[in-house]
Protein backbone atom coordinates (compact mmCIF):
# COMPACT_ATOMS: atom_id res chain seq x y z
CA UNK A 1 0.00 0.00 0.00
CA UNK A 2 2.53 2.74 1.07
CA UNK A 3 4.77 2.00 -1.88
CA UNK A 4 1.98 2.66 -4.63
CA UNK A 5 0.78 5.48 -2.49
CA UNK A 6 3.36 7.40 -1.40
CA UNK A 7 4.64 9.16 -4.61
CA UNK A 8 1.10 10.69 -5.79
CA UNK A 9 0.68 11.78 -2.40
CA UNK A 10 3.75 13.79 -2.42
CA UNK A 11 2.74 14.62 -5.80
CA UNK A 12 -0.30 15.96 -4.69
CA UNK A 13 1.20 17.87 -1.76
CA UNK A 14 3.94 19.65 -4.08
CA UNK A 15 0.86 20.51 -6.16
CA UNK A 16 -1.31 22.05 -3.21
CA UNK A 17 1.35 23.83 -1.70
CA UNK A 18 1.79 25.70 -5.23
CA UNK A 19 -1.58 26.76 -5.08
CA UNK A 20 -3.88 28.52 -2.67
CA UNK A 21 -7.22 26.15 -2.58
CA UNK A 22 -10.15 27.54 -1.02
CA UNK A 23 -11.00 24.28 1.06
CA UNK A 24 -7.26 24.64 2.93
CA UNK A 25 -8.29 28.51 4.12
CA UNK A 26 -8.23 28.28 7.54
CA UNK A 27 -11.03 29.92 8.26
CA UNK A 28 -11.31 32.35 11.35
CA UNK A 29 -10.32 30.80 14.85
CA UNK A 30 -13.45 29.71 16.76
CA UNK A 31 -13.39 31.54 19.57
CA UNK A 32 -12.75 29.57 23.42
CA UNK A 33 -16.26 29.00 24.47
CA UNK A 34 -17.29 28.07 20.71
CA UNK A 35 -14.38 25.55 20.30
CA UNK A 36 -15.63 23.88 24.02
CA UNK A 37 -18.89 23.69 23.12
CA UNK A 38 -18.10 22.00 19.47
CA UNK A 39 -15.53 19.01 21.66
CA UNK A 40 -18.69 18.42 23.83
CA UNK A 41 -20.60 17.82 20.72
CA UNK A 42 -17.79 15.59 19.72
CA UNK A 43 -17.61 13.69 23.21
CA UNK A 44 -21.37 13.17 23.03
CA UNK A 45 -21.54 11.75 19.74
CA UNK A 46 -18.54 9.10 19.88
CA UNK A 47 -20.16 8.24 22.98
CA UNK A 48 -23.32 7.81 21.31
CA UNK A 49 -21.53 5.23 19.06
CA UNK A 50 -19.87 3.37 22.29
CA UNK A 51 -22.97 3.61 24.24
CA UNK A 52 -25.31 1.63 20.93
CA UNK A 53 -22.39 -0.53 20.61
CA UNK A 54 -22.51 -1.87 24.60
CA UNK A 55 -26.12 -1.85 24.66
CA UNK A 56 -26.49 -4.02 20.67
CA UNK A 57 -23.49 -6.36 23.09
CA UNK A 58 -26.14 -6.44 26.11
CA UNK A 59 -23.68 -5.16 28.64
CA UNK A 60 -25.99 -2.42 29.52
CA UNK A 61 -28.55 -5.19 30.54
CA UNK A 62 -27.25 -7.45 33.21
CA UNK A 63 -30.70 -9.47 33.37
CA UNK A 64 -30.49 -10.28 29.63
CA UNK A 65 -30.00 -14.08 29.37
CA UNK A 66 -27.00 -14.68 26.96
CA UNK A 67 -25.62 -17.97 25.50
CA UNK A 68 -22.84 -16.91 28.23
CA UNK A 69 -25.30 -16.67 30.73
CA UNK A 70 -26.82 -19.48 30.13
CA UNK A 71 -23.46 -21.93 30.09
CA UNK A 72 -22.34 -20.47 32.85
CA UNK A 73 -25.66 -21.37 34.84
CA UNK A 74 -25.05 -25.09 33.09
CA UNK A 75 -21.60 -25.18 34.44
CA UNK A 76 -22.70 -23.70 38.29
CA UNK A 77 -25.17 -26.86 38.31
CA UNK A 78 -23.38 -29.50 37.02
CA UNK A 79 -19.38 -28.57 37.63
CA UNK A 80 -16.95 -27.54 34.96
CA UNK A 81 -15.19 -30.45 33.43
CA UNK A 82 -11.93 -29.02 31.21
CA UNK A 83 -12.63 -30.11 27.21
CA UNK A 84 -15.73 -31.81 27.65
CA UNK A 85 -19.58 -30.70 26.58
CA UNK A 86 -21.89 -28.48 29.21
CA UNK A 87 -24.47 -31.12 28.68
CA UNK A 88 -24.63 -34.49 27.93
CA UNK A 89 -20.80 -34.45 28.81
CA UNK A 90 -20.48 -38.45 28.55
CA UNK A 91 -20.60 -40.09 25.33
CA UNK A 92 -19.48 -42.09 22.90
CA UNK A 93 -19.00 -42.07 19.19
CA UNK A 94 -20.26 -43.98 16.12
CA UNK A 95 -20.31 -44.30 12.21
CA UNK A 96 -22.79 -45.50 9.92
CA UNK A 97 -24.34 -44.14 6.71
CA UNK A 98 -27.81 -43.15 5.93
CA UNK A 99 -29.63 -45.08 2.84
CA UNK A 100 -32.31 -42.75 1.73
CA UNK A 101 -35.52 -44.06 0.31
CA UNK A 102 -36.25 -40.95 -1.77
CA UNK A 103 -39.61 -40.65 -0.37
CA UNK A 104 -38.72 -37.66 1.52
CA UNK A 105 -37.93 -35.73 -1.33
CA UNK A 106 -41.63 -35.02 -2.00
CA UNK A 107 -41.30 -33.20 0.98
CA UNK A 108 -38.01 -31.14 1.39
CA UNK A 109 -35.31 -30.67 -1.70
CA UNK A 110 -32.29 -31.48 0.54
CA UNK A 111 -30.05 -33.64 -1.41
CA UNK A 112 -29.90 -36.21 1.63
CA UNK A 113 -33.58 -36.84 0.47
CA UNK A 114 -32.51 -38.38 -3.10
CA UNK A 115 -32.72 -41.73 -2.91
CA UNK A 116 -28.69 -42.68 -2.10
CA UNK A 117 -26.37 -43.41 0.81
CA UNK A 118 -24.93 -40.73 2.99
CA UNK A 119 -22.17 -41.12 5.46
CA UNK A 120 -22.94 -40.32 9.11
CA UNK A 121 -21.01 -39.66 11.85
CA UNK A 122 -22.56 -39.57 15.33
CA UNK A 123 -22.24 -39.37 18.84
CA UNK A 124 -25.20 -40.81 21.74
CA UNK A 125 -24.71 -39.50 25.26
CA UNK A 126 -26.23 -38.81 28.68
CA UNK A 127 -28.13 -35.87 29.37
CA UNK A 128 -26.02 -35.02 32.21
CA UNK A 129 -23.14 -31.96 32.71
CA UNK A 130 -20.85 -34.43 34.39
CA UNK A 131 -18.61 -36.84 32.47
CA UNK A 132 -18.32 -39.31 34.58
CA UNK A 133 -22.27 -40.01 36.36
CA UNK A 134 -23.43 -43.29 36.58
CA UNK A 135 -25.69 -44.46 33.65
CA UNK A 136 -29.32 -44.41 34.72
CA UNK A 137 -32.33 -45.80 32.82
CA UNK A 138 -34.16 -43.04 33.66
CA UNK A 139 -31.22 -40.16 32.28
CA UNK A 140 -31.97 -38.66 29.05
CA UNK A 141 -30.32 -40.04 26.05
CA UNK A 142 -29.15 -38.06 23.25
CA UNK A 143 -27.84 -39.29 19.46
CA UNK A 144 -26.33 -36.58 17.80
CA UNK A 145 -25.67 -37.30 13.77
CA UNK A 146 -23.92 -35.82 11.38
CA UNK A 147 -24.94 -36.76 7.39
CA UNK A 148 -22.32 -35.46 5.08
CA UNK A 149 -23.94 -34.84 1.72
CA UNK A 150 -22.46 -35.18 -1.87
CA UNK A 151 -22.58 -31.66 -2.63
CA UNK A 152 -20.50 -30.89 0.86
CA UNK A 153 -23.74 -29.56 2.48
CA UNK A 154 -24.10 -31.07 6.40
CA UNK A 155 -26.68 -31.73 7.95
CA UNK A 156 -26.30 -32.02 11.65
CA UNK A 157 -29.20 -32.96 14.63
CA UNK A 158 -29.30 -33.63 18.15
CA UNK A 159 -31.87 -35.75 18.91
CA UNK A 160 -33.14 -37.33 22.44
CA UNK A 161 -35.62 -40.26 23.80
CA UNK A 162 -38.41 -37.72 25.12
CA UNK A 163 -41.34 -37.38 22.35
CA UNK A 164 -41.88 -33.95 23.68
CA UNK A 165 -39.57 -31.16 25.36
CA UNK A 166 -40.29 -30.09 28.84
CA UNK A 167 -39.42 -26.61 27.91
CA UNK A 168 -41.60 -24.45 25.27
CA UNK A 169 -37.99 -21.87 25.49
CA UNK A 170 -34.96 -21.18 26.81
CA UNK A 171 -36.05 -18.92 29.58
CA UNK A 172 -38.43 -21.88 31.04
CA UNK A 173 -35.28 -24.66 30.23
CA UNK A 174 -33.54 -21.60 32.46
CA UNK A 175 -35.67 -20.69 35.15
CA UNK A 176 -34.95 -25.28 35.59
CA UNK A 177 -31.45 -24.90 35.45
CA UNK A 178 -31.70 -22.10 37.92
CA UNK A 179 -34.75 -24.16 40.25
CA UNK A 180 -33.15 -27.62 40.02
CA UNK A 181 -29.55 -26.13 41.50
CA UNK A 182 -28.52 -28.15 44.55
CA UNK A 183 -28.74 -26.59 48.13
CA UNK A 184 -25.01 -27.11 49.64
CA UNK A 185 -26.58 -28.59 52.59
CA UNK A 186 -28.73 -31.45 51.77
CA UNK A 187 -26.92 -31.63 47.80
CA UNK A 188 -30.30 -31.71 46.63
CA UNK A 189 -32.69 -29.06 44.19
CA UNK A 190 -34.61 -27.10 46.80
CA UNK A 191 -38.26 -28.76 46.81
CA UNK A 192 -39.93 -25.32 47.23
CA UNK A 193 -38.22 -23.76 44.44
CA UNK A 194 -38.64 -26.75 42.05
CA UNK A 195 -42.44 -26.20 43.18
CA UNK A 196 -42.70 -22.72 42.15
CA UNK A 197 -41.58 -23.54 38.96
CA UNK A 198 -43.59 -26.17 37.92
CA UNK A 199 -46.70 -23.50 38.85
CA UNK A 200 -45.10 -21.20 36.62
CA UNK A 201 -44.52 -23.66 33.81
CA UNK A 202 -47.73 -25.65 33.27
CA UNK A 203 -46.95 -26.43 30.11
CA UNK A 204 -43.48 -28.20 31.85
CA UNK A 205 -45.60 -30.02 33.71
CA UNK A 206 -48.12 -31.45 31.13
CA UNK A 207 -45.36 -32.47 29.32
CA UNK A 208 -43.81 -34.31 31.97
CA UNK A 209 -46.61 -35.73 32.00
CA UNK A 210 -46.65 -37.38 28.22
CA UNK A 211 -42.50 -38.36 28.78
CA UNK A 212 -43.14 -40.43 31.93
CA UNK A 213 -46.36 -42.26 30.55
CA UNK A 214 -43.38 -44.08 28.45
CA UNK A 215 -41.25 -45.93 30.47
CA UNK A 216 -37.40 -45.98 28.53
CA UNK A 217 -36.43 -48.76 26.86
CA UNK A 218 -33.61 -50.86 27.94
CA UNK A 219 -30.92 -49.03 26.24
CA UNK A 220 -30.01 -47.05 23.32
CA UNK A 221 -29.87 -49.25 21.06
CA UNK A 222 -33.92 -49.80 21.19
CA UNK A 223 -34.97 -46.06 22.04
CA UNK A 224 -36.82 -43.93 19.27
CA UNK A 225 -34.72 -40.52 18.98
CA UNK A 226 -37.39 -37.57 18.64
CA UNK A 227 -35.73 -34.64 16.96
CA UNK A 228 -38.53 -32.44 19.03
CA UNK A 229 -38.70 -28.99 17.24
CA UNK A 230 -40.54 -28.37 14.11
CA UNK A 231 -38.44 -27.68 11.13
CA UNK A 232 -39.81 -26.48 7.29
CA UNK A 233 -39.46 -28.64 4.49
CA UNK A 234 -39.08 -26.81 1.33
CA UNK A 235 -39.66 -28.76 -1.57
CA UNK A 236 -38.13 -27.96 -5.24
CA UNK A 237 -41.01 -26.35 -5.93
CA UNK A 238 -40.99 -23.83 -2.61
CA UNK A 239 -43.93 -25.49 -1.22
CA UNK A 240 -43.17 -25.20 2.64
CA UNK A 241 -44.29 -27.69 5.21
CA UNK A 242 -43.81 -28.00 8.63
CA UNK A 243 -41.92 -31.41 9.77
CA UNK A 244 -40.79 -32.76 12.74
CA UNK A 245 -38.65 -35.91 12.64
CA UNK A 246 -37.28 -39.22 14.80
CA UNK A 247 -35.56 -42.19 14.62
CA UNK A 248 -37.61 -45.27 15.74
CA UNK A 249 -35.23 -48.44 16.05
CA UNK A 250 -35.04 -51.45 14.18
CA UNK A 251 -34.18 -53.32 17.42
CA UNK A 252 -36.84 -54.67 19.50
CA UNK A 253 -38.51 -52.52 22.30
CA UNK A 254 -37.42 -53.97 25.25
CA UNK A 255 -38.81 -53.37 28.81
CA UNK A 256 -36.19 -51.78 30.55
CA UNK A 257 -36.71 -54.47 33.51
CA UNK A 258 -36.63 -57.55 31.35
CA UNK A 259 -32.99 -57.11 30.18
CA UNK A 260 -32.40 -56.43 33.92
CA UNK A 261 -29.95 -53.29 35.20
CA UNK A 262 -26.71 -54.00 36.37
CA UNK A 263 -24.32 -52.17 39.00
CA UNK A 264 -22.27 -50.88 36.18
CA UNK A 265 -21.51 -47.30 35.94
CA UNK A 266 -21.06 -47.08 32.16
CA UNK A 267 -23.87 -50.59 31.62
CA UNK A 268 -25.96 -48.66 29.08
CA UNK A 269 -22.80 -47.57 26.96
CA UNK A 270 -21.36 -51.01 27.56
CA UNK A 271 -24.60 -52.72 26.50
CA UNK A 272 -24.63 -50.23 23.57
CA UNK A 273 -20.81 -50.81 22.54
CA UNK A 274 -21.31 -55.04 22.64
CA UNK A 275 -24.84 -54.75 20.40
CA UNK A 276 -23.26 -52.42 17.67
CA UNK A 277 -19.91 -55.17 17.62
CA UNK A 278 -22.63 -57.87 17.15
CA UNK A 279 -24.31 -56.57 14.36
CA UNK A 280 -24.76 -52.98 12.67
CA UNK A 281 -27.66 -51.33 14.32
CA UNK A 282 -30.94 -49.76 12.18
CA UNK A 283 -32.87 -47.46 12.76
CA UNK A 284 -35.96 -45.39 10.30
CA UNK A 285 -35.83 -42.33 9.74
CA UNK A 286 -39.90 -41.30 10.18
CA UNK A 287 -41.07 -37.87 9.01
CA UNK A 288 -44.48 -36.47 10.21
CA UNK A 289 -46.34 -34.34 8.16
CA UNK A 290 -47.81 -31.09 10.22
CA UNK A 291 -51.14 -29.56 8.64
CA UNK A 292 -52.11 -25.98 9.09
CA UNK A 293 -52.97 -25.31 12.98
CA UNK A 294 -50.16 -27.67 14.26
CA UNK A 295 -47.99 -26.02 16.67
CA UNK A 296 -44.79 -25.81 15.30
CA UNK A 297 -43.32 -22.78 17.69
CA UNK A 298 -43.56 -25.42 20.96
CA UNK A 299 -41.96 -28.50 21.46
CA UNK A 300 -43.76 -29.20 24.86
CA UNK A 301 -47.14 -30.15 22.97
CA UNK A 302 -47.13 -33.35 20.60
CA UNK A 303 -48.79 -33.08 16.98
CA UNK A 304 -52.68 -34.79 16.84
CA UNK A 305 -52.68 -38.55 16.20
CA UNK A 306 -53.05 -39.85 12.77
CA UNK A 307 -50.21 -37.10 11.12
CA UNK A 308 -49.34 -38.77 7.93
CA UNK A 309 -45.70 -40.67 8.36
CA UNK A 310 -43.27 -40.80 5.73
CA UNK A 311 -40.35 -43.61 6.32
CA UNK A 312 -37.91 -41.52 3.92
CA UNK A 313 -35.11 -44.18 4.53
CA UNK A 314 -32.69 -46.49 6.87
CA UNK A 315 -29.52 -44.95 9.58
CA UNK A 316 -27.75 -47.82 10.10
CA UNK A 317 -24.59 -47.84 12.50
CA UNK A 318 -21.83 -50.32 12.01
CA UNK A 319 -18.98 -48.98 14.31
CA UNK A 320 -18.54 -47.69 17.41
CA UNK A 321 -15.39 -45.51 18.76
CA UNK A 322 -14.24 -43.77 21.92
CA UNK A 323 -14.96 -40.25 21.80
CA UNK A 324 -10.63 -40.03 22.82
CA UNK A 325 -10.25 -41.49 19.19
CA UNK A 326 -13.02 -40.31 17.03
CA UNK A 327 -13.26 -37.43 15.07
CA UNK A 328 -16.83 -36.77 16.54
CA UNK A 329 -15.86 -35.28 19.95
CA UNK A 330 -14.93 -32.41 18.28
CA UNK A 331 -18.32 -32.16 16.26
CA UNK A 332 -20.63 -29.56 17.33
CA UNK A 333 -24.25 -30.90 16.41
CA UNK A 334 -26.03 -27.80 16.34
CA UNK A 335 -29.43 -28.27 15.32
CA UNK A 336 -29.45 -25.51 12.61
CA UNK A 337 -26.48 -26.34 10.98
CA UNK A 338 -29.40 -27.48 7.91
CA UNK A 339 -28.81 -28.51 4.32
CA UNK A 340 -30.85 -26.56 1.98
CA UNK A 341 -34.48 -27.49 1.66
CA UNK A 342 -34.79 -27.83 5.68
CA UNK A 343 -35.47 -24.49 7.33
CA UNK A 344 -35.82 -23.55 10.96
CA UNK A 345 -39.46 -22.94 12.18
CA UNK A 346 -40.80 -20.12 14.41
CA UNK A 347 -39.72 -22.59 17.54
CA UNK A 348 -37.57 -20.12 19.95
CA UNK A 349 -35.59 -23.49 21.13
CA UNK A 350 -33.55 -23.82 17.99
CA UNK A 351 -31.81 -20.14 18.15
CA UNK A 352 -31.45 -20.50 21.28
CA UNK A 353 -30.16 -24.24 21.16
CA UNK A 354 -27.71 -23.01 18.28
CA UNK A 355 -26.46 -20.35 20.50
CA UNK A 356 -25.90 -22.38 23.39
CA UNK A 357 -24.22 -25.56 21.72
CA UNK A 358 -21.79 -22.81 19.49
CA UNK A 359 -21.14 -21.21 23.25
CA UNK A 360 -20.48 -24.57 25.32
CA UNK A 361 -18.46 -25.56 21.74
CA UNK A 362 -16.07 -22.37 21.94
CA UNK A 363 -15.44 -23.29 25.30
CA UNK A 364 -14.47 -26.82 25.53
CA UNK A 365 -12.32 -26.48 22.02
CA UNK A 366 -9.78 -24.44 23.82
CA UNK A 367 -9.33 -27.06 27.33
CA UNK A 368 -7.05 -29.59 27.21
CA UNK A 369 -9.24 -32.96 26.30
CA UNK A 370 -9.58 -35.00 29.76
CA UNK A 371 -9.64 -38.58 29.21
CA UNK A 372 -13.79 -40.14 28.80
CA UNK A 373 -15.14 -42.36 30.72
CA UNK A 374 -16.08 -44.72 27.64
CA UNK A 375 -12.08 -45.28 26.99
CA UNK A 376 -10.50 -47.00 23.96
CA UNK A 377 -10.11 -49.92 25.92
CA UNK A 378 -13.76 -49.76 26.94
CA UNK A 379 -14.75 -49.87 23.49
CA UNK A 380 -12.71 -52.87 22.48
CA UNK A 381 -12.87 -55.14 25.56
CA UNK B 1 -9.86 17.41 -14.25
CA UNK B 2 -10.02 20.78 -12.67
CA UNK B 3 -7.97 21.27 -9.72
CA UNK B 4 -10.85 20.97 -7.29
CA UNK B 5 -12.01 17.91 -8.40
CA UNK B 6 -8.09 17.03 -7.81
CA UNK B 7 -8.33 17.93 -3.83
CA UNK B 8 -11.43 15.31 -3.90
CA UNK B 9 -10.90 11.65 -3.72
CA UNK B 10 -12.11 9.89 -7.32
CA UNK B 11 -15.72 8.49 -7.27
CA UNK B 12 -14.59 5.59 -7.29
CA UNK B 13 -13.03 5.44 -3.94
CA UNK B 14 -15.36 7.85 -2.66
CA UNK B 15 -17.92 5.28 -3.19
CA UNK B 16 -16.12 2.05 -1.93
CA UNK B 17 -15.23 4.06 1.55
CA UNK B 18 -18.76 4.63 2.08
CA UNK B 19 -19.52 1.46 1.15
CA UNK B 20 -17.58 -0.21 3.37
CA UNK B 21 -18.34 2.19 5.86
CA UNK B 22 -21.88 0.76 6.04
CA UNK B 23 -20.79 -2.57 5.50
CA UNK B 24 -18.45 -2.39 8.47
CA UNK B 25 -20.90 -0.74 10.80
CA UNK B 26 -23.43 -2.94 10.27
CA UNK B 27 -21.26 -5.79 10.57
CA UNK B 28 -20.05 -4.47 13.99
CA UNK B 29 -23.45 -4.14 15.14
CA UNK B 30 -24.46 -7.44 13.64
CA UNK B 31 -21.38 -9.27 15.44
CA UNK B 32 -21.98 -8.21 19.33
CA UNK B 33 -25.26 -8.82 19.07
CA UNK B 34 -25.35 -12.20 18.11
CA UNK B 35 -23.03 -13.43 20.60
CA UNK B 36 -25.55 -12.06 23.04
CA UNK B 37 -28.31 -13.02 21.51
CA UNK B 38 -31.12 -16.47 22.23
CA UNK B 39 -33.52 -15.49 19.79
CA UNK B 40 -31.38 -13.78 17.08
CA UNK B 41 -28.83 -15.75 16.92
CA UNK B 42 -29.25 -17.62 14.05
CA UNK B 43 -30.80 -14.90 12.11
CA UNK B 44 -28.00 -12.25 12.85
CA UNK B 45 -25.53 -15.70 11.97
CA UNK B 46 -26.74 -16.35 8.94
CA UNK B 47 -26.62 -12.20 7.53
CA UNK B 48 -22.70 -12.34 9.77
CA UNK B 49 -21.05 -15.07 7.64
CA UNK B 50 -22.19 -13.62 3.82
CA UNK B 51 -21.73 -10.55 5.02
CA UNK B 52 -18.06 -11.08 6.01
CA UNK B 53 -17.06 -12.40 3.00
CA UNK B 54 -18.88 -9.44 0.99
CA UNK B 55 -16.65 -7.29 3.12
CA UNK B 56 -13.55 -9.06 2.05
CA UNK B 57 -14.49 -8.84 -1.51
CA UNK B 58 -14.93 -4.97 -1.68
CA UNK B 59 -12.06 -4.15 0.23
CA UNK B 60 -9.83 -6.45 -2.29
CA UNK B 61 -11.65 -4.14 -5.00
CA UNK B 62 -10.95 -1.20 -2.69
CA UNK B 63 -7.24 -1.80 -2.36
CA UNK B 64 -6.95 -2.51 -6.06
CA UNK B 65 -8.57 0.48 -6.92
CA UNK B 66 -6.33 2.62 -4.56
CA UNK B 67 -3.34 1.88 -6.22
CA UNK B 68 -4.45 2.67 -9.41
CA UNK B 69 -6.19 6.23 -8.09
CA UNK B 70 -4.40 9.88 -8.02
CA UNK B 71 -4.98 10.38 -4.70
CA UNK B 72 -5.80 13.80 -3.13
CA UNK B 73 -3.21 16.02 -1.34
CA UNK B 74 -3.77 16.57 3.03
CA UNK B 75 -5.42 19.67 3.83
CA UNK B 76 -2.14 22.12 4.28
CA UNK B 77 -3.18 22.56 8.37
CA UNK B 78 -2.33 19.11 8.79
CA UNK B 79 1.54 18.94 10.44
CA UNK B 80 3.84 15.89 9.50
CA UNK B 81 2.89 14.25 12.31
CA UNK B 82 -0.48 14.35 11.66
CA UNK B 83 -0.36 12.87 8.43
CA UNK B 84 1.88 9.96 9.30
CA UNK B 85 -0.73 9.27 12.03
CA UNK B 86 -3.56 9.42 9.28
CA UNK B 87 -1.33 6.83 6.93
CA UNK B 88 -0.58 4.74 10.46
CA UNK B 89 -4.39 4.66 11.00
CA UNK B 90 -5.33 3.87 7.04
CA UNK B 91 -2.67 1.05 6.97
CA UNK B 92 -4.11 -0.74 10.44
CA UNK B 93 -7.89 -0.16 9.04
CA UNK B 94 -6.78 -1.66 6.17
CA UNK B 95 -5.24 -4.72 7.58
CA UNK B 96 -8.08 -5.55 9.94
CA UNK B 97 -10.86 -5.28 7.29
CA UNK B 98 -8.56 -7.78 5.41
CA UNK B 99 -7.66 -9.69 8.39
CA UNK B 100 -10.98 -9.85 10.54
CA UNK B 101 -12.96 -11.78 7.79
CA UNK B 102 -10.14 -14.44 6.73
CA UNK B 103 -10.31 -14.80 10.72
CA UNK B 104 -13.70 -15.58 10.74
CA UNK B 105 -13.66 -17.65 7.24
CA UNK B 106 -10.48 -19.63 8.85
CA UNK B 107 -12.02 -20.59 12.58
CA UNK B 108 -15.06 -21.37 10.82
CA UNK B 109 -12.23 -24.03 9.04
CA UNK B 110 -10.37 -24.69 12.06
CA UNK B 111 -13.63 -26.72 13.69
CA UNK B 112 -15.02 -27.83 10.51
CA UNK B 113 -18.07 -25.87 10.56
CA UNK B 114 -20.12 -25.52 7.14
CA UNK B 115 -19.40 -22.10 5.76
CA UNK B 116 -22.91 -21.59 4.21
CA UNK B 117 -23.61 -18.28 2.19
CA UNK B 118 -26.92 -18.83 0.92
CA UNK B 119 -29.06 -21.35 0.06
CA UNK B 120 -27.02 -24.65 -0.95
CA UNK B 121 -24.06 -22.32 -1.42
CA UNK B 122 -21.11 -22.58 0.92
CA UNK B 123 -16.99 -21.95 0.55
CA UNK B 124 -14.10 -24.13 0.95
CA UNK B 125 -12.28 -24.38 4.23
CA UNK B 126 -9.05 -22.46 4.24
CA UNK B 127 -7.46 -24.37 7.42
CA UNK B 128 -6.40 -27.87 8.47
CA UNK B 129 -9.07 -29.39 10.91
CA UNK B 130 -7.89 -28.27 14.64
CA UNK B 131 -10.73 -27.49 17.38
CA UNK B 132 -7.34 -26.02 19.42
CA UNK B 133 -6.94 -23.61 16.35
CA UNK B 134 -10.43 -22.85 16.18
CA UNK B 135 -10.55 -21.66 19.91
CA UNK B 136 -7.50 -19.51 19.54
CA UNK B 137 -9.06 -17.58 16.07
CA UNK B 138 -12.33 -17.17 17.91
CA UNK B 139 -10.11 -15.42 20.05
CA UNK B 140 -8.49 -13.24 18.12
CA UNK B 141 -11.87 -12.84 16.28
CA UNK B 142 -13.50 -11.03 19.11
CA UNK B 143 -10.15 -9.11 19.97
CA UNK B 144 -9.62 -7.93 16.22
CA UNK B 145 -13.74 -6.72 16.51
CA UNK B 146 -13.07 -4.45 19.47
CA UNK B 147 -9.44 -3.64 17.63
CA UNK B 148 -11.83 -2.48 14.44
CA UNK B 149 -14.38 -0.74 16.57
CA UNK B 150 -11.65 1.76 18.22
CA UNK B 151 -9.70 2.41 14.67
CA UNK B 152 -12.98 3.43 13.14
CA UNK B 153 -13.62 5.64 16.99
CA UNK B 154 -10.30 7.12 16.45
CA UNK B 155 -11.20 7.24 12.47
CA UNK B 156 -14.51 8.99 13.28
CA UNK B 157 -13.25 11.48 16.10
CA UNK B 158 -10.80 12.77 13.78
CA UNK B 159 -12.72 13.69 11.18
CA UNK B 160 -15.50 15.18 13.60
CA UNK B 161 -12.46 17.20 15.38
CA UNK B 162 -11.04 18.52 11.83
CA UNK B 163 -14.92 18.95 10.60
CA UNK B 164 -15.95 20.95 13.59
CA UNK B 165 -13.05 22.15 15.31
CA UNK B 166 -10.36 22.74 13.01
CA UNK B 167 -12.24 23.59 9.82
CA UNK B 168 -10.07 22.64 7.33
CA UNK B 169 -12.44 21.09 4.67
CA UNK B 170 -10.77 17.42 5.52
CA UNK B 171 -14.04 15.94 4.87
CA UNK B 172 -15.24 17.40 1.36
CA UNK B 173 -12.33 15.10 0.43
CA UNK B 174 -14.60 11.99 0.56
CA UNK B 175 -17.69 13.46 0.30
CA UNK B 176 -19.28 15.02 -2.58
CA UNK B 177 -18.73 18.29 -4.26
CA UNK B 178 -21.96 20.34 -3.16
CA UNK B 179 -21.08 19.38 0.84
CA UNK B 180 -17.63 20.52 0.24
CA UNK B 181 -17.97 23.93 2.20
CA UNK B 182 -18.89 22.02 5.82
Amino acid sequence: MAAGEDPKTAQGSAESSGGAAPIEQRPAPLKGGSALARLAGIAVILLGVVGAFLYLGGWLSPQKLTPARFVDEFERVNGKYSGFRRNHAKGVCVRGFFDSNGQGARLSKAVVFQAGRVPVIGRFSLGNGDPHASDELSTVRGLGLQFSLSDGEQWRTAMINLPVFPFKDPQAFYGNLVASQPDPQTHKPDPAKMAAFAAKNPETVKALGIITSQAPSSGFENSTFYGLNAFRFVAADGTSTPVRWMFVPVQPNEAAGAAGTSQDKNFLFDALIASVLQHPLQWHLILTVGQPGDPTNDATIPWPEGREQVDAGTLTLDSVESEETSPARDINFDPLILPDGISPSDDPLLSARSAIYSQSFTRRAGETKEPSAITPSEVRK
Amino acid sequence: MSATNRRQFPGSMRFLHWLTAALVLTMLGIGVAMVASLGDYHRLVSIHRPLGIAILIVVAIRFVNRLFSTLPPFPATMSERERSAAHASEILLYSLLFLQPLVGWGMLSAARYPIVMFGALHLFPILPHSVMLYAVLRRAHTFLAYLLFLAFLAHFGAVLFHTLIVRDGLLSRMVARRARDL
